[in-house]
């Protein structure tokens, strides 16, 4: 069994935070006494996370989900509680903690601007103390997964943001760490870019047994990598757990769209004690919960003449999105 | 520290800053000039304050030329590594792009010390040796190892206080954010430094030695090509470096606990 590789206990984060009054008035006032107040980011959170896992944190702007990472991986100091990442504290940032993890943020890049991306990657190499030949050997191997050839030759100001987030992994892979955190990798790439780095992301963790946190607004992202998610709501967690459990908590119920061969049937349909949406003429949508659901299939199929039925989930981002803005989940 | 890692990373440090210089071929020719005719302005600018006198706070202009020489010097070594590198700690912190360098396996004040060159200031390093090597032969000053060893240490030591300075300033942006001027004004002082110490009130010499030990690292230095510095004034220069060092490494340490990091 997997043993836990990330423990965080009553973790809390306060930031002083100055806050400024419109207009002139306010500009001088602030410029000459700066009014700050301590806010509390993250308010005494606790989880694990297993080796191998690939959890989601799930938050609206401004929730937490990037302090967390940013603790996580020892750049913020917490300013209570504890944080054991592979059995180190974060903040000590020693040299074995840092060549077993990495950062990749979707909105900042390490790679040199002016350079083509195979130079980054060989200054990368030896900080990480590699020789040239495992170098080489690990940038072939990681260029194939993630099917980048000639951009590696190509100045980074002249790529693609998609090749460019490509560089940027491959840059922040190329010592094979254990622990990955991304915050927002997929931002501002196209739909094909998105789904090739989701599908290197399955591949890299399936390989190399590597634990993922990340962090993303695209929810196909979450769904497509996630089993597990954090959601985090003001600073707190608001749930802690499978997806699919929550998914299901949040829409308990399912719609179908059944097209009966006649009126008739349609009619017979809407009497049959089933929760009705809506009906018009033999097309009839009716809302089952999601624990009948076969039963239910089963019984129409077996006593209506039907031609066509159709199971409609609701939208996740729907769903999604009414986690970001409540503030506790008891499933 | 494992030293053959450290040289190796420098060695990739020089790889890709001469690299990205190379790839803007035409400012890298432009800032050659300017490195010529900087040097040709401040010594006819220098020649111009000892058309009248012959001697200012007891310097002859070819011994004054020694001063310019150490300053071309030093100049070049801003110019090389403390201009690129130093004033990038302000833009790492402010887009917070110090997290990458921070989660390296490696010592984050010698990655952002020494990550990037400017090559012109190499030419710059060069032309102040070339002067320094004229006023060896029109001082007819005497080349021993005893002169190439002193003179060696203070400018070292001049090296370091310069270095220690601009870090100590750019750190503070850890909590300030925006340090830009500060640096800026540090560089207007470095300009002192073209004249000696004595043609300065006594007041300024006291500033300029204590707080802001700019002309002390020029002075010291040129004071021993000409042989008339006291080995109390080394010995002081190289413990105002090391204390320069030790704390602006501690400084820098102590900040490093209150990064907060960009927001993203």
């Amino acid at each position: 069994m997997a043993h836990n590789i990330i423990d965080v206990r009553n973790l809390s984060k306060s930031f002083d935070i100055s806050s400024k009054e419109s207009g002139l008035k306010g500009t001088i006032k602030h410029f000459i006494r700066r009014q700050t107040k301590s806010i509390k980011v993250i308010k005494n959170i606790s989880f694990e996370i297993k080796e191998g896992e690939i959890v989601g944190f799930l938050g609206a702007n401004g929730a937490g989900k990037t302090t967390i990472l940013k603790m996580l991986c020892g750049l913020i100091y917490p300013s209570e509680g504890s944080i054991l990442v592979s059995g180190d504290l974060p903040f000590r940032r020693k040299e074995n903690f840092l060549k077993n993890i990495t950062l990749i943020m979707g909105q900042k890049q390490q790679l040199i601007w002016d350079l083509p991306p195979i130079e980054s990657f060989y200054l990368n190499a030896s900080i990480y103390d590699l020789d040239k030949f495992e170098a080489k050997k690990r940038i072939k191997k990681l260029s194939e997964m993630l099917e980048i050839d000639e951009e590696l030759f190509i100045p980074v100001r002249k790529l693609s943001l998609g090749q460019r987030m490509k560089s940027e992994l491959l840059a922040a892979l190329i010592h094979e760490p254990n622990i990955l955190f991304l915050d927002e990798p997929t931002l501002g790439l196209d739909i094909n870019a998105q789904r090739n780095l989701r599908k290197f992301l399955q591949k890299y963790n399936k390989e190399t047994n590597a634990t993922i946190c990340l962090t993303s607004h695209y929810m196909k992202d979450i769904t497509s990598l996630c089993k597990r998610v954090i959601c985090v709501h003001e600073g707190a967690i608001s749930y802690d757990g499978k997806l699919e459990l929550l998914l299901k908590k949040l829409s308990p119920v399912k719609e179908i769209l059944i097209v009966c061969r006649s009126e008739e049937d349609a009619i017979k349909l809407e009497n049959s004690g089933f929760t009705v949406k809506n009906k018009i003429k033999n097309e009839i949508t009716i809302k089952v919960e999601n624990k009948s659901i076969t039963s239910s299939l089963k019984t129409i199929l077996n006593n209506f003449d039907i031609e066509d039925l159709f199971i409609n989930e609701p939208p996740i981002d729907e769903i999604i999105g009414r986690v970001l803005i409540k503030k506790d989940y008891d499933i | 520290m494992n030293l053959r890692k450290y040289l190796k990373v420098y060695k990739k440090f020089l790889h890709t800053s001469f690299a990205s210089e190379l790839e803007y071929k035409t400012n890298l020719l432009i800032d050659l000039i300017t490195a010529i005719f900087s040097l040709i302005g401040s010594i006819f600018l220098l020649s111009i304050f000892f058309q009248n006198n012959e001697n200012i706070g007891g310097w002859e202009f070819k011994q004054a030329l020694i001063i310019q020489g150490i300053y071309t010097i030093l100049n070049g070594i801003t110019n090389t590594w403390f201009n690129p590198n130093l004033t990038e700690i302000v833009k790492h912190i402010r887009e917070g792009t110090l997290d990458f360098v921070l989660l390296k396996p490696i010592d984050s004040q010698f990655f952002i010390s020494l990550k990037k060159i400017t090559p012109s200031g190499l030419l710059e390093i060069m032309l102040g040796f070339c002067l320094l090597s004229y006023c060896i032969k029109i001082n007819q000053i005497n080349v021993n190892l005893s002169f190439i060893t002193l003179s060696s240490i203070t400018i070292i030591c001049s090296i370091c206080i310069l270095y220690s300075l601009w870090f100590f300033i750019s750190t503070t942006t850890i909590w300030f954010v925006k340090t830009w001027n500060a640096t800026e004004v540090l560089r207007s002082f470095l300009y002192i430094g073209r004249f000696p110490l004595n043609s300065f009130s006594f007041s300024l010499r006291i500033f300029f030695s204590v707080f802001i030990p700019i002309a002390f690292i020029t002075t010291i230095p040129s004071e021993i090509f000409l042989g008339l510095s006291h080995s109390w004034k080394i010995l002081l220069e190289f413990l105002v470096a090391m204390v320069f060092l030790f704390t602006s490494r501690k400084f820098w340490l102590f900040a490093l606990k209150f990064y907060s990091s960009a927001s993203s």
